[in-house]
């Protein structure tokens, strides 16, 4: 019954924010909801029980990308008089790829498994990440290094480029 | 304390929502606490008395400027972005106020006891980031987009260090729930993670036991080292001196809520007190035995009353933060402020390159002993 009313209320979270996202004209409006977009699909994932890939959300989208977005705006807006544009622009184009993205999800998820629709049980909420972080370390380790060398790379080079 | 509740009420909507609000009930009257002292310490550091009318000594103070804060004029100024400007203040209190929900005020009651508790503290601060941005940009006064940069440059710096102090305790406990740091360091006041962590074996609440014997003494240094660099990196996180650039009252009036008056600068000064207990009280978990008792023992398992032993649980707790937070007020009437070009000296060249050896250590040191 609450897991209920929380999905609603973190789905329509979700959503709304997600449409004041794509509909604002203001950069910061946007970028300000999305924000309130990332928290609701935190609370999802919460109620799917991955609760490490939620805080992960957190920690990543908000701390991380969503500040530096703002900064951006915020930054480039007042010392620089570019203007940052936020309308409709090429309607043709951009309807065709929504759509051809939209077709591809919707096939996949409707064809890859029969039973979508159904409401299946899932286990109580446990604790993910002694899991997670066994599995990152045996099993998939080489994908690890490999994406935080990557990290590590793209560090330097941003301060590379941030010194020059 | 749960089903405390739920004897009372029935399991319902409205029990969860009561067990939620208790931290509200203590984060309210110790900011009544808080307000009183800051205004008595600041004024026996000076040499003065302090408010002395209202009430003996002073002591309903806090009252009278919470009343005078709500009979307040709410201004909007002109040209602010009012759908942000009125958002921000409690977008930055619901911040402050969700990482309470895994902090152990005792052994029966934690908001949410989640296996990611250090973690979660972690992510949800950056909430607070977002806040003072917000508030920074939607005042359209330079003084406060100039204090949000520089709140927002700082926080997001010192919580690299900050990260590392938490990563250190957690390789440590090897376990990332508050309850299962806090039991570790049960017993007496040595077994604390500060003095070294624990001495004999202990078993976690999450089940799994913890070894532990006399070789722990070798972490002693270490953890010494860490916790008063948490507790630096703690006083720049909550914009305190001699770290509050961002509200430096010299130079940028006052900071990200130089616009805001009555009840929504009320919230930002909840929520900047609110952070400080948060920012002690997690000094106190990690290296200070969060609601552990100094003497390994409770007065309630003495005299055999079973009840009393939460109760005194949550006294030392509330204790521990409080003296850190009579820490915090004692540095800012003590320290003057540092440059901007010093908290980043600070920051990237002394407190991470140290967190980073103190960490290797200690995990040397768990992966050897």
């Amino acid at each position: 019954m609450e897991q209920t009313i929380l999905f609603y209320v973190f789905a329509a979270l979700t959503v709304c924010s997600a449409a004041v996202v794509v509909f604002s004209r203001s950069v910061i409006y946007a970028a300000f909801s999305l924000l309130f977009t990332f928290l609701g699909v935190a609370g999802l994932y919460v109620l799917l029980s991955a609760d490490f890939i939620a805080v992960a959300q957190i920690m990543v989208y908000i701390g991380g990308i969503l500040i530096l977005l703002v900064f951006g705006v915020m930054l480039t807006r007042n010392a620089t008089d570019v203007e940052i544009r936020a309308g409709t622009l090429n309607t043709l184009p951009a309807l065709a790829v929504a759509t051809a993205i939209a077709a591809i999800l919707i096939v996949v998820f409707t064809q890859a498994r029969d039973d979508w629709m159904q409401v299946r049980n899932i286990p109580s909420i446990e604790g993910t990440s002694l899991e997670l972080g066994e599995l990152l370390l045996t099993t998939y380790i080489l994908p690890f290094e490999v994406a935080g060398i990557l990290l590590l790379v793209a560090v330097m080079g941003a301060a590379l480029i941030a010194r020059r | 304390m749960e089903s405390l509740l739920q004897s009372f009420l029935g399991d319902n909507l409205l029990t969860l929502v009561l067990y939620c609000a208790l931290p509200l009930v203590f984060i309210i009257l110790y900011e009544l606490l808080a307000i009183l002292g800051e205004v008595k310490i600041s004024a026996f550091m000076q040499d003065r008395l302090g408010p002395m009318r209202t009430g003996p000594y002073g002591i309903i103070q806090p009252i009278a400027d919470v009343l005078k804060l709500i009979q307040k004029e709410d201004i909007t100024p002109k040209n602010a972005d009012k759908f942000l400007f009125n958002l921000a203040p409690y977008l930055s209190f619901m911040a402050a106020y969700a990482a309470f929900a895994v902090v152990p005020f005792s052994s029966q009651y934690v908001g949410a006891n989640l296996n990611l508790g250090a973690f979660y503290l972690l992510a949800i601060g950056s909430l607070n980031v977002a806040a003072i941005m917000m508030a920074g940009w939607a005042s359209n006064n330079k003084y406060s987009l100039y204090g949000a940069m520089r709140g927002v440059a700082q926080i997001v710096s010192y919580e690299v260090p900050a990260a590392m102090m938490l990563v250190i305790v957690v390789i440590f406990v090897g376990s990332l729930n508050l309850q299962d740091i806090i039991v570790a360091q049960s017993g007496p006041i040595w077994n604390w993670i500060v003095f070294g962590g624990p001495k004999a074996d202990v078993m976690l609440p999450s089940g799994q036991l913890f070894e532990a014997s006399w070789i722990n003494l070798v972490y002693l240094p270490f953890f010494l080292a860490a916790a008063v660099m948490y507790y630096i990196t703690a006083l720049a996180e909550t914009n305190r001196t001699p770290f509050d650039i961002p509200e430096a009252e010299s130079e940028l009036v006052s900071g990200y809520h130089t616009e805001y008056s009555g009840m929504k600068f009320a919230m930002f000064f909840m929520s900047e007190y609110a952070n400080m207990f948060l920012v002690s009280a997690v000094t106190a978990i990690l290296f200070f035995g969060g609601w552990n008792s100094p003497f390994g023992t409770y007065v309630g398992e003495l005299v055999n009353v079973q009840w009393l032993v939460p109760v005194e649980q949550f006294l030392w707790f509330a204790f521990k933060g409080l003296f850190f937070v009579f820490v915090i007020i004692w540095l800012r009437w003590t320290l003057p402020r540092l440059r901007v070009d010093q908290l980043m000296y600070m920051c990237w060249k002394v407190l991470i390159p140290f967190s980073f050896a103190i960490a290797l250590i200690v995990g040397f040191l768990v992966v050897v002993l």
